[in-house]
């Protein structure tokens, strides 16, 4: 098996599952029927991203693997995501601003990922990037909308950009996999979307009437397989049937 | 005679001829008032229908079914959107409405006061639960009034989509393991009662049936829907070998029907009342959704009006 190719994907498909998790935890709960179909509507985008990226992945694999075996039974360890994503959905300030942080970066990289080497990831890069182009319409207009609103809503924002943004630089740490990507043609220079993504993400938070926090990046680890304590719990509460009815069929 | 009563007997006679009443035609007040309480209770319910089943996205046990549940309880939201729509065209606005829910002063419906507690309970929601609304709603595409009518056709579409998915999962219990087919049977127990409590109190019981059968809000009874709920659903429980929990159940040849037991009437009222399993935590999940929003709306609109100002700066 193409093991790094395989980790690589692990890598993708486990930043949209993540993150579209956290989104399914509001189904339900948002502060308005528009909002709520909006962020149901992401979160089954980026489920349908993942169902993409581990059918591939489980063709790849020589052992009898699925999506389902390769999205459900590993362990908080074995996930692969950037830290960011996992981050809880304290208000609709820090939803809306990890969306746009995340998109920000999933946007440039789908729009590389689409002259990837590999025929594959091109293919779901072009059905993605649709999606996402429509994603990050919604996250900037609304961070635009909190920033600029009322000062409760800057200030909830401002709270929220602190908090995150320096979650942001770990997307652009690249690990060993993702330099060996590179280097076939199959993923991006990271370090080629960073100055592209802080340029963006400036402009953005200008428009809001946002600064960019002065904090420190954060230590990160995500794509190494450490995370928050909060991924664990997120796992508790995913794995749940798969683990309490191991190998058996929905 | 006076004026207002030819007006009355003329609307009657427009619904006699199976015409559309559209929001600017005349109408009595009374029709209006019964149109509001009926499609706001409708949306209501396709709202508060979301937690239920909301409970169970975050653990669904594959992509597949995560993917199908979230499109499912997302569609109920388009439901409430457009029954919102459609009673506002009747002179009422989407906030008093919540605020009518948000006091107890409106109803939803009481099956959603139930909890679910396996993952069995998402396929009988959408075997019985919806498979029961289906019923009501396929008899409201005719109603009289047009917008009412126009907003069930097109979910009536996708609630039947909802109840086969919803079937399909029980299916695949019902052949599955030995927890799986307990989880499903459980999951029937449960949930069958009150399904059959969604049409409604008895027809010597419930007083608005006659006026509702005379606007065509109503072409059955609660009785004749709820007859027909069972005789669908029996068979189908029968293919799936899983048992309804009614000893009483039998075929009635000389009627045609299947006879069934008699509901828990007291149960019934209680859960109509606010005293049901979950009455106390749906509300509340509803009014915390609202109250935790409102700065978010603020924003929207403080943003709106600041973004109107600019242009109109700029075209000065």
């Amino acid at each position: 098996m193409d093991q790094n190719l395989y980790n690589y994907l692990l890598m993708l498909g486990d930043n949209s599952m993540i993150l579209g998790h956290r989104l399914s935890e509001l189904c339900g709960h948002g502060p308005s029927l528009e909002t709520d179909i909006a962020l149901t509507n992401i979160s089954l985008d980026l489920f349908g991203q993942v169902r993409n990226i581990f059918q591939y992945a489980a063709k790849l694999n020589d052992q009898e693997s699925s999506e389902d075996s390769i999205a459900f039974l590993r362990n908080e360890r074995q996930h692969y995501n950037c830290i960011l994503v996992e981050q809880p959905n304290t208000d609709f300030a820090h939803v809306i601003l990890r969306q746009y942080l995340f998109d920000q970066f999933q946007l440039l990289q789908l729009n590389f990922l689409l002259q990837s080497k590999d025929e594959q990831l091109k293919a779901i890069a072009a059905k993605s990037i649709k999606e996402t182009k429509y994603h990050i319409r919604f996250s900037s207009e609304w961070c635009k909308r909190l920033g600029q609103g009322t000062e409760i809503s800057h200030n909830k924002i401002t709270t929220a950009l602190e908090l995150l943004y320096p979650f942001c630089n770990e997307f652009f740490e690249t690990t060993e996999v993702e330099k060996e990507m590179m280097e076939r043609g199959i993923g991006p220079n990271l370090e080629e979307l960073r100055v592209q993504y802080f340029d963006n993400v400036t402009t953005l938070l200008n428009e809001a009437g946002l600064s960019i926090p002065q904090t420190p990046f954060r230590v990160s680890g995500g794509k190494h397989g450490r995370h928050s304590e909060h991924l664990g719990y997120i796992l508790a509460e995913f794995q749940y049937m798969q683990k309490t009815y191991p190998n058996m069929q929905w | 005679m006076s004026p207002e009563i030819n007006l009355e007997e003329q609307f009657q006679a427009r619904i006699d001829a199976g015409q559309k009443i559209e929001p600017k035609d005349w109408m009595p007040e009374k029709y209006r008032k019964t149109h509001i309480r009926q499609i706001s209770q409708h949306a209501h319910s396709e709202v508060v229908g979301m937690l239920p089943e909301g409970n169970w996205i975050t653990r669904a046990p594959s992509l597949r079914r995560k993917v199908g549940l979230l499109a499912k309880v997302q569609d109920e939201a388009g439901h409430g959107l457009y029954l919102y729509s459609a009673a506002e065209t009747l002179g009422i606005s989407r906030d008093e409405m919540y605020e009518q829910l948000h006091t107890g002063k409106a109803k939803y419906s009481s099956i959603f006061n139930y909890p679910t507690l396996s993952w069995a309970d998402i396929g009988a929601i959408g075997w019985l639960v919806d498979g029961a609304a289906i019923i009501n709603q396929v008899m409201l595409t005719r109603t009289s009034f047009g917008p009412y009518a126009r907003a069930m056709v097109r979910i009536c579409k996708e609630e039947s989509f909802h109840q086969r998915q919803g079937y399909e999962i029980m299916l695949g219990l019902a052949k599955g393991t030995p927890e799986q087919k307990e989880m499903a049977q459980d999951a029937l127990n449960r949930f069958w009662w009150p399904s059959l409590m969604m049409f409604g109190p008895r027809d010597e019981d419930s007083p608005n049936t006659a006026q509702s059968v005379k606007w065509k809000i109503k072409r059955k009874t609660n009785d004749e829907l709820r007859q027909q709920f069972v005789d669908i659903t029996v068979p189908q429980a029968e293919f799936l070998g899983l048992s309804i929990p009614d000893p009483t159940l039998q075929w009635n040849e000389e009627r045609g029907h299947y006879d069934f037991g008699e509901i828990d009437w007291n149960e019934f009222w209680q859960v109509v009342k606010g005293n049901g399993p979950c009455n106390k935590e749906r509300l509340a999940a509803r009014v915390d959704a609202w109250e935790e929003g409102a700065w978010v709306r603020d924003a929207a609109m403080a943003y709106a009006e600041w973004k109107e100002k600019e242009k109109i700066k700029k075209a000065v």
